[in-house]
């Protein structure tokens, strides 16, 4: 392959542009969940530094550098160093499946909006997601210190414990789509044919499943402060731990992206046909790319406002909600969507879906369970 | 043996439908943190922004002076008597003639000093003075020492100056 081709240029710089976008939103992620957690809470919020604070991150990664890069004895320095390192990377590489845009031309030059269009797509995002979990596993093993094991195993159970129910709520999509390309799977849903529309079931579970891959409240149980002191970073300091909670903050991001491409028609958006006619192809192109990072942006609104509102899980209702609660869900949607796909009515199928789970638990309910004395 | 009838029978069944799938539950929390989301904050930024303490808050002393402006205090040391903390001392000294402009009584405090360290701003002082000179100001906090040569407070800084007189709500 030519290394200096108009191609490679171009795909190279849209995927320099990615880089800096997810770096820059998870940079100000840091920012905005302590403004929201203020507003939530009734108060102002960082305000410093800067006019609103604007240069808070700034000033928290400047301190993150200055501080002392503490190795405790008797770890495993290579492991120790290779934790962070490894959960940045892999919170970095799920970005390159995620479509941001249809195909521009620009100074004759067309090409994807997208890092590469595998034929395996949300394969890749599921390997990669998985892979995540070293990260946490390797710095929590290495730190010599019973906290952090604890709240690495925490980590790596949930992890595998939920991503069952993520697959399984994913086949569902695949149904629709007869292929893994997240291209196909956007492409599918063109013209406001939004997943979500079909999978209100199916989006509800992974909803819940993408907030314990990103160890999010109210499922954050390795970095349990009263049990687990910091949980698997206990003994990080310094930039080691900024990585640690940066690679947490572009895991919101990523999965809002997963999220928006998977259900909420990723760069697709009202009146698109409209911008195009007017404005040419490449200006709608670029608009659908900024809809798809305000959906991104809303999950992450999304992902902060939960952690505000809701205390955590305790770890066997964890366990309990994740093994005996959403995988019989998942399979039970993969279940009905395929049987709208067979009758070729997936829409009212959905809908049937969940009305006749809410009847039959409410039946169960009224048959089985003891109820309160009033 | 039943002491009243208010005993409350307070076995539980299992949770209802809904409450084990939590999501409603969780909806409902949700809408309360979206509604102090747009809710105006309560904060008070402190160094620029202060509130008001009310009238009667006792912050720092302030020695009056009268209409004319001469000052009001006679050095008669009931003030001193009855601080709890021992915080006030004076010196007191003879009008000379010419000066009744500057001094209101015969007898006046030549030196009057607050030591802001032992003073518990208890406003014993001000119940005790009957020439009504002394007054614990209800605006003025005394602000932060930075070192102990700062802590006694002379006349300097305690009696009131003509341009920016002392009123209470009360008095106007």
């Amino acid at each position: 392959m030519n290394l200096l081709s108009d191609f490679f240029l171009a795909k190279a710089a849209f995927i320099g542009i990615v880089f800096a976008i997810t770096l820059g939103i998870a940079a100000y992620s840091t920012y905005f969940e302590r403004k929201i957690a203020a507003f939530m809470q009734d108060r102002i919020g960082p305000d410093r530094a800067g006019p609103f604070g604007i240069l808070q991150p700034l000033a928290d990664a400047v301190k993150m550098f200055m501080k002392e890069d503490f190795i405790p004895a008797n770890s495993n320095k290579w492991l120790f160093i290779a934790g962070p390192c490894l959960s940045m990377l892999t919170a970095l590489m799920t970005s390159a499946v995620v479509p941001f845009g249809d195909t521009v031309t620009i100074g004759g030059i067309t090409f994807d909006l997208q890092g590469i269009d595998v034929n395996i797509g949300i394969l890749w995002v599921f390997g990669i997601v998985s892979l995540g979990v070293y990260g946490i596993l390797i710095g929590g093993w290495a730190s010599n210190n019973k906290y952090s094991l604890l709240g690495a195993i925490r980590a790596a159970s949930q992890n595998i414990s939920y991503e069952l129910a993520m697959g399984l709520a994913i086949i569902a999509i695949l149904l629709f789509t007869g292929s893994l390309s997240t291209k196909a799977i956007v492409e599918g849903q063109q013209n406001g044919h939004w997943n979500i529309f079909y999978q209100p079931l199916g989006f509800i579970i992974f909803l819940i499943c993408a907030f314990a891959e990103c160890n999010r409240t109210p499922f954050d149980l390795p970095e349990c402060e009263t049990e687990l002191i910091g949980g698997y970073h206990t003994e990080y300091s310094s930039m080691k731990l900024g990585f640690y909670l940066f690679a947490e903050y572009i895991n919101m991001f990523i999965s809002g992206a997963v999220m928006a491409t998977l259900y909420f028609g990723g760069y697709d958006y009202p009146g698109i046909d409209f911008v195009t006619a007017q404005f040419g192809n490449n200006i709608a192109v670029f608009v659908g790319m900024g809809a798809l990072i305000g959906k991104a942006l809303l999950f992450v609104f999304v992902f902060m406002w939960v952690r505000w509102t809701l205390p955590r899980f305790r770890y066997d209702q964890l366990m309990g909600l994740g093994w005996a609660g959403l995988i019989p869900l998942s399979m039970y949607n993969v279940v009905v969507t395929a049987f709208g796909i067979l009758i070729g009515k997936p829409f009212t199928a959905g809908i049937v879906g969940v009305v006749v789970l809410i009847g039959g638990l409410l039946i169960h309910d009224q048959l089985f369970v003891k109820k309160k004395i009033a | 043996m039943k002491l009243s009838n208010r005993t409350k029978v307070m076995e539980q069944g299992e949770m209802t439908l809904a409450e084990r799938m939590y999501l409603p539950a969780i909806v409902g929390g949700m809408a309360t943190t979206l509604k102090h989301f747009f809710s105006k904050p309560v904060t008070i930024r402190y160094p620029e922004q202060k509130r008001y303490l009310g009238p009667i808050f006792r912050g720092q002393h302030i020695l009056k002076k009268d209409e004319q402006g001469a000052e009001r205090c006679t050095a008669c040391g009931l003030c001193a008597v009855a601080c709890p903390a021992e915080a006030i001392s004076m010196v007191a000294a003879e009008r000379k003639p010419g000066e009744e402009k500057l001094y209101r009584e015969e007898k006046y405090a030549k030196v009057y000093e607050v030591n802001m360290l032992r003073c518990i701003f208890c406003g014993l002082c001000e119940e005790a003075c009957p020439k009504e000179a002394i007054f614990l100001r209800h605006d003025t906090m005394v602000p932060v020492f930075n070192s102990r040569d700062e802590v006694i407070y002379g006349k300097d800084k305690l009696v009131e100056k003509m341009d920016q007189r002392y009123l209470r709500d009360g008095w106007k």
